[in-house]
């Protein structure tokens, strides 16, 4: 692979608000992320070439082909539109997609939008979720979602003998965080004792230790080189990408570490140049669908020694003026949780993050590359992204 | 030349009206081991792989989960799209050409025989507030458009019938195929309206099969086993997503994705640089429509070209010479990717009874089914 | 309210209705009009329950029709036809020298047809556990289920599938993490021979042994 690489930079960001419902349908958030994305970049729908769709099961809005469905609302009319498709990954891959959309050199611009409605399923978006288990050997046994992420995270605890109060301090850093974003649902000022206190949904998860259930949308726009310079003063490149996918006997493998997180995170690294991670990533959002899993996707990514990450935390690294803020936007548990909305969320908090735009969520190391991951399906897919100015 | 990519190996199951004796998964295992020995790959030598599946053709929610087994992909770079077998191909070439891959495979499958009721599922594709409540059996989009084409193009019932006849014929001559069959237009017409003026017979029937391509660049291509068959140009397009203000006798979408292949591949008189084509015949006027795209024409005049026979396996412009989704059977969106192997097959010379002589370059255009707007295009040509 | 989640709860509908939900109850408190948001320019209209409940926003209903009969094929179609005769089976690759379950017809490392089949023992080893309150929709739950992943005795290390462990004493996390722990031993729990139809449930659950 010695050919060179086109250079393909962010340089447009939008976002809806997050809401456990909105009043609007998918189609309308998806134009309120696109249309503020192409705004912020100053470009108008006739300008972009092609447009990238994510968003999680159709199972959610009950609609069948989803991305044909939403695909008006995200500026898809009359021009080549795919949608591509990692479960809960699918919003950091949905850059991915549209990466390579400019570097293959088909197109200069493209639109990438994420969008997840997940309301409309009744009585519970989460009833849904029975359907991601093998419908053969799984399903029968009435699964939840909750289950895998409670496996693996007792996995994960029994492994490195972490305790469960460690935890909860991603919950209270990451809705502490969100307070200060404008699109988040469930920001809150929470000790650890309170985050324990929430009932037990699945030990060891507590309530407060779940990201919600969330209606949403997240757009960016991507320029190859040439055409980014001339749009904007600070592209954010893309400098790196890399994904990764386990096999689906989820119950054959060590769930106490994601090593698909860390084949995705070696692939983007390997791309950007990045051999020292811990020194040359300034400002990381990792996936915190649960409290758990933003340090576990840490460790992967190869931030923190593994299960060492929760030490990390407690002393402060993690945190917005620490030496390596970690979901500084507030992050699933925080802003809330759209699917694929939330993965594209992350990276465009990046994207403000590394042209010192993100305000009060602003970090204070004054980074100059970010990493953004994701993570879905049965614990098996790592999504990363690498970005810098 | 550097930025070239080619299908290296192609590997397919025949296509069979159902597939008890096998789970998805080992019938895909077996198209992908057929693909990696075409090309003379072992899956460790492949660097990205793209699967094209949707959730509720599979009933299995997030499907890429139960992707990566039967490709030799276990924690490598998969990915799937919920789209047309040529959004797929698009994936896994836009991956080769970026750099970010040299070897790649796209997959696409299809169980339609599990899927209990169909109509039921694409009645979920119809947009929730404005089109389900009227209830009709979603066929009947397809027979909305029929008429309105036929309508435009001034021409009968007969020339959908004659689309039957030819592809289910040809499809005599495929190994593959699960509906070959010798009919007569008059049996055609005498078919039962599914929706007139839509009859049973122009609905092709679904089928179970699992199909596995190996993408290379060029400079790699050369070095592997597999006789490279070069992708030209690649294109695709989605137009008005809703029943309302759709241009109903033109397929638009087909239309864009055509002129960005053919922009790709530097086509400018389709008709004379291309020697056959495999588009889309879900339903029977499609083809009729999807010829038009390919070939840049106006609304009718691919009926005239049917009607003149020029469209027959033997013909000048043969169309579909595989026998099509009515003569092989119809996979959801699996039928482009078995289309595309199927016109490789033809340009390396090994199609064996269903051969269009001289083959050099084809295009496949594809469609995703009622009630969408969406498809893409490929242009191919042997080395 | 209530009556709506009983009929939506049926795993697969019998009939796909549509109706226009008219809601009948008023609204237990007033909730304030619908509103767009703009903060900070992120536009958004939430909705509260009390919108929805208080018909103040107009739905349509569906129940999807979804309905399936999968292909098991070679591997898991034989290990099921175990399952019915009350042992769980495996499959051996020789050349990874791996012996797994759930069965599949081939290795997904070296990408070749499985070399045999094996009998496992009906007993193994919790890899992980959870005590969970809650059903697949989030229904409450008074006596938790306990899915685990159990890595069945005879495989290789750390492979296993999921299952239920069931006949604890203890209804409580604290009772129930007396009783059971990662790496205890456990053996299933057959239904009886008559009423195995071939299926992941012919193992009502595993026990502590």
């Amino acid at each position: 692979m010695a050919r060179s690489m086109r250079r393909v930079a962010v340089v447009g960001a939008g976002l809806s608000l997050f809401m456990r419902r909105a009043l609007e349908t998918g189609k309308e958030l998806s134009y309120y992320a696109a249309s503020q994305a192409l705004q912020s970049a100053g470009l108008r729908r006739q300008d972009v070439q092609a447009v990238v769709m994510a968003s999680g099961p159709d199972a959610f809005d009950g609609v069948h082909m989803k991305g044909e469905y939403l695909s008006d609302g995200a500026g898809g009319w009359r021009k080549p539109y795919l949608r591509a498709y990692v479960g809960g990954g699918s919003g950091v891959f949905s850059i991915i997609s549209g990466w390579s959309l400019v570097a293959s050199g088909l197109f200069d611009v493209v639109l990438v939008v994420a969008e997840e409605k997940m309301s409309p399923t009744q009585p519970h978006p989460q009833a849904a979720f029975i359907s991601i288990f093998d419908h053969t050997i799984e399903r029968p046994l009435g699964p939840n979602l909750l289950w895998i992420f409670a496996l693996e995270q007792n996995r994960y605890m029994h492994a490195y003998g972490i305790r469960n109060e460690e935890i909860a301090l991603v919950s209270v850093k990451n809705k502490r965080n969100a307070l200060d974003h404008p699109a988040a649902q469930i920001a809150a000022e929470l000790t650890p004792e309170q985050v324990l206190a929430s009932e037990v949904v699945a030990w060891p998860v507590h309530r407060l230790m779940v990201s919600p259930v969330s209606d949403g949308a997240a757009a960016i726009v991507l320029a190859a080189e040439e055409v980014a310079k001339r749009i904007t003063a600070q592209p954010v490149w893309v400098e790196g990408v890399g994904w990764a996918l386990d096999t689906s006997y989820w119950g054959n493998r060590d769930l106490a570490y994601p090593r698909y997180v860390e084949d995705a995170a070696r692939m983007a690294y390997k791309m950007a140049g990045i051999t020292e991670p811990r020194r040359q990533i300034h400002v990381a959002e990792p996936y915190d669908p649960f409290a758990y899993k933003e340090l576990h996707h840490l460790e992967g990514l190869l931030l923190a020694d593994r299960g060492k990450a929760p030490e990390d935390l407690a002393r402060g690294r993690f945190n917005r003026d620490g030496e390596l803020p970690s979901c500084p936007s507030g992050g699933l548990l925080g802003v809330g949780n759209p699917i694929a909305a939330a993965g594209l969320m992350k990276i465009c908090e990046l994207f403000w993050q590394l042209r010192g735009e993100a305000g009060k969520r602003q970090v204070h190391n004054n980074p100059k590359r970010g990493l953004a991951q994701a993570w879905g399906d049965l614990m098996q897919i790592g999504t990363v992204v690498v970005v810098g100015v | 030349m550097e930025n070239q990519v080619a299908i290296v190996g192609v590997g397919l199951t025949p296509l069979r009206p159902v597939s008890p004796d096998l789970s998805f998964r080992e019938m895909i295992f077996e198209a992908a081991t057929r693909a990696y020995a075409d090309a003379g790959v072992t899956p460790r030598e492949i660097d990205t792989f793209v699967t094209v599946a949707e959730d509720f053709h599979e009933g299995t929610s997030i499907t890429d989960e139960y992707t990566p087994d039967q490709l030799g992909a276990v924690r490598r770079p998969v990915h799937t799209v919920a789209g047309d077998g040529l959004q797929g191909l698009a994936a896994a070439y836009m991956l080769v050409r970026s750099g970010a891959a040299d070897v790649a495979v796209v997959e696409a499958h299809s169980k339609a025989s599990n899927i209990v009721h169909h109509e039921e599922i694409l009645a979920l594709a119809l947009d929730p507030t404005y089109e389900r409540p009227w209830r009709v059996n979603p066929h009947a989009v397809a027979a909305l458009e029929m008429r309105r084409y036929l309508h435009e193009a001034n021409a009968s019932p007969e020339v959908s019938a004659q689309v039957v006849v030819k592809n289910r014929g040809n499809a005599l001559r495929n190994p593959f195929a699960a509906y070959g069959a010798s009919l007569s237009p008059e049996e055609v017409l005498r078919d039962a309206p599914v929706a007139e003026p839509l009859r049973g017979l122009e609905v092709s029937g679904y089928a179970d099969g699992a199909v596995v391509l190996v993408l290379a660049s060029m400079e790699r291509g050369r070095s592997l086993a597999g006789r490279p068959v070069l992708i030209r140009g690649i294109g695709w397009a989605s137009d008005e997503p809703s029943l309302s203000g759709r241009p109903w006798a033109q397929a638009v979408y087909a239309h864009l994705a055509c002129e960005m292949a053919y922009r790709l591949a530097a086509i400018h008189a389709p008709a004379n640089e291309i020697d056959f084509f495999e588009v889309d015949d879900t339903y029977a006027y499609k083809e009729l429509q999807h010829l038009e795209a390919a070939l840049r024409l106006e609304v009718g005049e691919g009926a005239r070209l049917t009607v003149s026979g020029r469209t027959a396996r033997d013909g000048e412009l043969p169309v579909n010479p595989s026998g099509g989704s009515l003569g092989m059977g119809y996979g959801y969106d699996a039928s482009a990717l078995v289309r595309t192997a199927m016109a490789a097959l033809q340009l390396r010379g090994e199609a064996g009874a269903m051969q269009v002589t001289g083959a050099r370059s084809a295009a496949v255009v594809s469609w995703r089914g009622v009630p969408t707007t969406s498809g893409g295009a490929v242009v191919l040509s042997a080395q | 309210m209530a009556r709506e989640r009983r009929s939506a709860r049926r795993p697969a509908a019998k009939v796909s209705r549509l109706r226009k939900k008219t809601a009948k109850v008023p609204p237990q408190q007033a909730p304030g009009p619908i509103e767009p948001v703009v903060r900070d320019g992120l536009r958004g209209t939430p909705l509260r329950d009390a919108h929805v409940q208080g018909g103040m926003v107009s739905l349509e209903r569906w129940e999807p029709k979804l309905e399936y009969r999968w292909d098991t094929g070679v591997a898991i179609g034989r290990f099921l036809e175990g399952l019915r005769e009350g042992k769980i089976l495996g499959v051996r690759c020789d050349r990874c020298h791996r012996t797994v379950t759930p069965p599949r017809a081939f290795c997904e490392w070296c990408f070749k047809p499985m070399d045999a089949w094996v009998e496992l023992a009906d007993a193994g080893t919790i890899n992980t556990f959870s005590i969970c309150f809650i059903t697949w929709d989030m229904q409450p739950l008074e006596v938790p289920q306990i899915p685990a992943v159990i890595e069945i005795d005879g495989t290789s290390p750390r492979v296993g599938f999921l299952h239920l462990i069931g006949a604890l004493r203890a209804h409580t996390v604290d009772g129930i993490r007396k009783e059971i722990r990662v790496g205890q031993r456990v053996r299933a729990v057959w239904k009886p021979a008559a009423e195995r139809t071939g299926a992941i449930t012919d193992i009502l659950h595993f026990t502590p042994a």
